[in-house]
């Protein structure tokens, strides 16, 4: 394989140490995001996503291994990292233009012509009139892609997806997957969607890793060779034949299995 | 604006103003009982007084020029204790909550100073600031500043939790992360610790004018109870009353100011 890579781990651990405990989250993982490409990871529940994301931000440093993205240690590449948290953490008391003006603002990027783009894609995905308002306002869903725009508002050579959908419902969840993989394949965005949704994680990338059970390590990779768009992608043939794949994978480390 | 949302709005207004003239009517139901128990006899107004026995010791007060004097007094000891108060406790908190080790090393010190009660201190103020004004601005101080500094570095803290991640996330620094999100995400905590600590500057000045004052609405009260003067007493605690909700009534309206903002 030739494609370049963007992030990659490589036999990272991380251990959490608290007064009463230590948990292991991530022993031995190996990880490589492409250029351009779209990348899911699936895991059973506090398996050690999340954590994984924070790695590649340099928010946890690995207690073994070695972590590099877009060339060069995490910390000096979160500048150009968009990464969008589990919980969408709007700003109360900012409109949704402050808010998504908010990452600019802390990288002291923001000129009338950021500003100009920020607005523009404020109106692209739907929430231009709501600009004015103030998060509460809004519908979940609506939340949701305020945060993504303030995630792409300062063009993120990379964007990390925590479960951007886990709060919606379920038709909601349908339009935002089609919407956001549109958004990221238009944009020629490189990202790394987390979720623990196994059709979410196919309809939408171009690559599933499927994590084992805390400590998180890397089961198995699969590639997701459907075309389309998210929706289309999970009428099409291939599709539950994958799901089934990732099922029996995910199953067999179900505790007692 | 349709008709159900008029509708809505003139429900709601007029609900408002039941409340009010409710409010209006418990103090003038409950000043009439008072009033009238003392003339049918069922209490002696020379120990509880009577709202008129009150309003007649206020106008001779006033007459004899001695009303606005003490109230000024006591007004500005607690202006003062109050607003040094705040901001001293506003400004430890933010200290703290840029050191952390700091915060945990004095967490103890902050405890046990808050249960202290001030008043303890009374006699130490005497000799180190003198019996005057001083010791009563820094007795409303003392009591002021403690509470402020554990409520908003509780909100800090909180905020600083919940925010953190978000901003770090996003690249902050710690200043950036103070001013763009602790900050305000913290001003309903700080307002409601202004709030308290309104109350408590009128307890520290009042406590400081029962040590030490020769003026004031405190003074009134001590010298009233030991001439055996209750209707002064009353007329003073009357007056106390109206001035603490004046200061709190201010403070809310700060706070609604603030609340539109963030
Ligand atoms: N800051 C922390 N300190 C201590 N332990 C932590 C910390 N963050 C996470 N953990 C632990 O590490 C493990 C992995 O957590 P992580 O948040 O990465 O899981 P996750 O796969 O994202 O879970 P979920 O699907 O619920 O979001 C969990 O057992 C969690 O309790
Ligand atoms: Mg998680």
């Amino acid at each position: 394989m030739n494609a370049e890579i963007t992030a990659s781990l490589e036999g990272v651990s991380l251990t959490y140490h608290e007064p009463g405990s230590e948990t292991r989250a991530v022993e031995g993982l190996d990880l490589a995001v492409k250029k351009g490409e779209l990348l899911s990871i699936v895991g059973p529940s506090g398996c050690g996503k999340t954590t994984v994301l924070k790695l590649l931000t340099g928010l946890s440093a690995p207690t073994r291994g070695r972590v590099r993205v877009l060339g060069t240690e995490p910390e000096k590449a979160l500048p150009r990292i968009g990464y969008m948290l589990q919980r969408d953490e709007l700003l109360e008391w900012r409109t949704i233009e402050k808010n998504v003006l908010l990452g600019l603002e802390i990288r002291g990027e923001l000129t009338g012509e950021t500003r100009k783009k920020a607005l523009e894609l404020l109106k692209k995905y739907g929430l231009g009139e709501f600009a004015g308002r103030r998060p509460s306002q809004l519908s979940g869903g609506m939340r949701q892609r305020a945060a993504l725009v303030r995630t792409l508002a300062f063009s993120p050579e990379l964007l990390l997806l925590d479960e951007p959908f886990s709060a919606l419902d379920y038709q909601t969840r349908l339009i935002l997957e089609d919407e956001v993989r549109g958004i990221i394949k238009q944009g020629g965005y490189t990202a790394v969607l987390v979720t623990h949704d196994i059709s979410e994680a196919i309809a939408m990338g171009d690559r599933v890793a499927v994590f084992s059970a805390r400590p998180a390590h890397v089961k198995r990779e699969f590639c997701v060779d459907i075309s389309g768009s998210a929706l289309e992608r999970r009428g099409k043939p291939g599709f539950s034949e994958l799901f089934d794949l990732i099922w029996k994978e995910l199953k067999t480390d179900e505790p007692g299995a | 604006m349709s008709p159900e949302h008029r509708e809505y709005l003139k429900k709601l207004k007029r609900r408002g103003l039941f409340i009010h003239a409710s409010r209006i009517g418990l103090l003038l139901l409950a000043a009439l009982l008072w009033e009238l128990a003392g003339r049918v006899g069922a209490v002696d107004p020379f120990i509880v007084s009577s709202p008129t026995r009150v309003v007649k010791t206020l106008v001779s007060l006033a007459r004899a020029g001695e009303l606005l004097p003490h109230i000024f007094a006591t007004f500005a000891e607690c202006t003062a204790g109050f607003l040094l108060g705040t901001a001293a406790g506003v400004l430890a908190a933010v200290l703290l909550w840029f050191c952390p080790i700091l915060e945990r090393v004095l967490d103890p010190y902050l405890v046990v100073l808050n249960a202290l009660p001030k008043i303890a201190l009374g006699p130490i103020l005497i000799v180190w600031v003198g019996a005057g004004a001083e010791a009563i601005i820094v007795m409303a101080l003392l009591v002021s500043t403690v509470v402020t500094v554990m409520q908003v570095l509780a909100g800090f803290l909180e905020n600083g939790r919940d925010k953190g991640q978000l901003m770090r996330s996003l690249g902050a620094t710690r200043m950036q992360t103070f001013s763009k999100a602790v900050l305000p995400a913290s001003v309903p905590a700080i307002m409601s610790a202004l709030k308290i600590s309104v109350g408590m500057s009128w307890v520290g000045v009042i406590v400081g004018e029962y040590l030490v004052s020769k003026r004031g609405l405190g003074y009134l009260i001590v010298y009233g109870g030991q001439v055996f003067k209750l209707d002064l007493v009353m007329a003073s605690i009357a007056v106390l009353c109206a001035l603490a909700a004046v200061m709190y009534y201010a403070v809310a309206a700060v706070e609604a100011m603030a609340s539109k903002k963030f």
